[in-house]
């Protein structure tokens, strides 16, 4: 019980991090971190305790085995994490070549 | 079996488009378009096999769906492919000439193609799972898109709405995982079955607020708005028009809605809270529009207020609500996708937005302003065009449920839509020719084209509510009130 309260105390930091910095850069990997407290729960509920890899081999039988699904969820989805969090560094890279700036307070072209 | 090809076709066309686009000039136009064409002709014989077998289920890699991943045909499915394909076929005919603009036109194509694969993807599949993996390509492809310009206020509105958008697709992901551990299998209809076999609600009111929170913003609906009117008005035309038109439906409108009805299961307590943002955004989303100068933000402000209809319709969550908000739903990505080509067109001859600026257009561009005024009266509601008609059956929806307070918010909401277009229509296409602009020539003929052709399914979307075309909406409409029986048309067209 006490890994998913820290998983979901990961969860809010990240959220915390994007709500109230004022860097992108920071903002970014506020992100990450909200992707990545996600992919622990995905891990964690597919866990068992003493669980063994699900691996079928000859002459063993395995009685207490993880979930392998939510491994493979995990993969996809960091895969995913991967390609947000690239075009999102691209973009920010090309916002400091525009404003010349990090702060997004000082960010704000569009309003209204 | 055709269900993969609706995937399969725009992917291989973003593939190849990217491989060879940049070597031969003419590649991207004439792959994307055909692609879209065999699009739209594929959706629309889709419709004719849901007509003959209701649900199609076609097994990926020949596993039984409890286990492998499914696709599903049916009725609601069906009518969101037509909405799609159509739309799409008009944005790539428009984009010719549109996007001469920008340079590398090929990229430009590539993420429109993978962004219609994600949103077919999200429409077809049966599986939660590969919902969300559809749901991340098609965003992934608007951020970029948004950012297309890479000017300094694109850039910016591409990073808000990247940020919010991964922050929701988190949310979504989360509530994904939480129903996986509460029923162990990520197959809809599986699912669905087994939720129906628990008898206490368990975690599924916490489910329910991440799914809400997470394919609200994706939907625009008010308090995650904020994304929206920064993010569509900075994007190209053409993809202004696909972002408002269809995207913000099939990721957050359709993908809601299939989730709550047929998977979740719709509670009182949901339903009202679904009717309650959809009032709100209706109201807030007009009321800011009122306010607007830039021809393309007071558009983006019109599809949070007119999502707010949709949501409205399909939240009261009797037949008739749903029939007038998936009608709703149809009618806004045509005519909202031609109000932002329209605007693309000013841009295009003028290169300005600001309604202030322009004045007379009339003179010089007669196909523009004339599809802009049937563009506006179907937005506003004026009787023979097609508007009119969903937002009547949405307003009579509210009333047959004892909502009269809400169908008063519909009605002064569409006054309001109405004033804010007669704004644009006297600003930019009536009065007198600035001076400015005695040179401006009309625009060429594949936009026209595109233009035209949407004017006249504006004009003529009232007749699906006749009863030879009724079952184009029917049949969605079936889809979403059968709830979780939906388990049971998926299970029987396996076997």
């Amino acid at each position: 019980m006490s890994a998913y309260l820290l998983c979901f105390i990961l969860f809010c930091i990240g959220l915390y991090c994007i709500l109230r910095k004022r860097n992108i850069i920071k903002i970014v990997i506020g992100l990450g971190i909200v992707e990545y407290a996600v992919n622990l729960f995905l891990v964690l509920i597919g866990y068992r305790w003493r669980g063994r890899a699900p691996i079928l081999a000859k002459g063993r039988e395995i009685l207490n085995m993880v979930d392998p699904l939510p491994q493979a969820l995990v993969l996809t989805s960091i895969v995913i994490g991967l390609a947000i969090t690239a075009l999102i560094v691209a973009i920010a890279m090309r916002i400091y070549e525009k404003y010349g700036t990090f702060d997004i307070t000082r960010i704000r072209r569009l309003k209204g | 079996m055709m269900l993969p090809l609706f995937v399969i076709i725009p992917l291989g066309a973003a593939f190849l488009i990217s491989l060879l686009g940049k070597k031969i000039e003419k590649i991207p136009d004439v792959l994307a378009n055909s692609a879209t064409l065999i699009l739209l002709a594929l959706s629309l014989h889709s419709f004719v096999l849901v007509k003959a077998y209701k649900t199609l289920v076609y097994k990926v890699g020949g596993w039984i769906p409890p286990i492998g991943i499914c696709m599903v045909l049916d009725g609601l499915a069906s009518f969101m492919l037509i909405t799609v394909n159509l739309v799409s076929f008009f944005v790539a005919v428009y984009s010719v000439n549109y996007m001469r603009r920008y340079t590398d036109k090929w990229k430009f194509y590539t993420l429109l193609m993978l962004m219609l694969a994600g949103m077919n993807g999200i429409i077809i599949t049966g599986d939660l799972f590969n919902l969300f993996v559809f749901l991340e390509i098609a965003s992934i492809a608007s951020y970029a898109l948004v950012a297309f310009g890479t000017e300094a206020e694109e850039l910016e509105a591409s990073f808000k709405y990247a940020i919010m958008g991964s922050v929701a697709s988190s949310f979504i992901l989360l509530g994904i995982a939480m129903l996986y551990s509460y029923t162990s299998t990520l197959n809809m209809a599986d699912m669905a079955n087994i939720l129906t076999q628990k008898s206490q609600t368990g975690i599924l009111p916490f489910v329910s607020v991440l799914f809400l929170m997470g394919f609200g913003l994706k939907a625009a609906l008010v308090p995650f708005h904020a994304w929206l009117p920064d993010a569509h008005p900075s994007a190209p035309a053409p993809i202004s028009a696909m972002l408002s038109g269809v995207l913000i439906k099939v990721l957050g409108v359709y993908a809601m809605m299939r989730i709550f009805f047929n998977v979740l299961g719709v509670s009182q307590a949901v339903s009202s809270i679904i009717i309650f943002l959809g009032v709100v955004s209706m109201l807030i989303g007009v009321f800011l529009a009122l306010a607007q100068w830039d021809f393309k933000r007071l558009l983006a402000y019109h599809s949070v207020s007119q999502i707010g209809y949709v949501i409205l319709g399909l939240g009261l969550g009797t037949p008739f609500g749903i029939l007038g908000g998936l009608f709703h739903l149809f009618n806004h990505s045509v005519f909202k996708s031609l109000l932002f080509l329209n605007s693309g067109a000013v841009v295009y001859a003028l290169h300005t937005r600001d309604l202030q600026d322009m004045s007379g257009l009339r003179q010089r561009m007669p196909v523009t302003a004339n599809t802009n005024l049937v563009a506006s009266m179907s937005i506003a509601g004026i009787p023979p065009f097609n508007g009119f008609w969903s937002k009547l059956m949405i307003i009579l929806g509210c009333i047959q449920t004892g909502r009269f307070g809400y169908a008063l918010c519909a009605v002064a909401a569409s006054l309001l839509t109405l004033a804010s277009f007669m704004k644009v229509q006297k600003y930019a296409f009536f009065g007198k020719l600035n001076e400015k602009w005695e040179t401006v020539k009309e625009v060429p003929l594949a936009m026209r084209f595109s233009m035209i052709g949407l004017a006249v399914i504006c004009m003529a979307g009232g007749i699906l509510i006749l009863p030879v075309f009724k079952p184009f909406l029917q049949l969605a409409v079936d889809v979403l009130m059968a709830g979780r029986e939906y388990a049971q048309a998926v299970f029987a067209a396996v076997r």
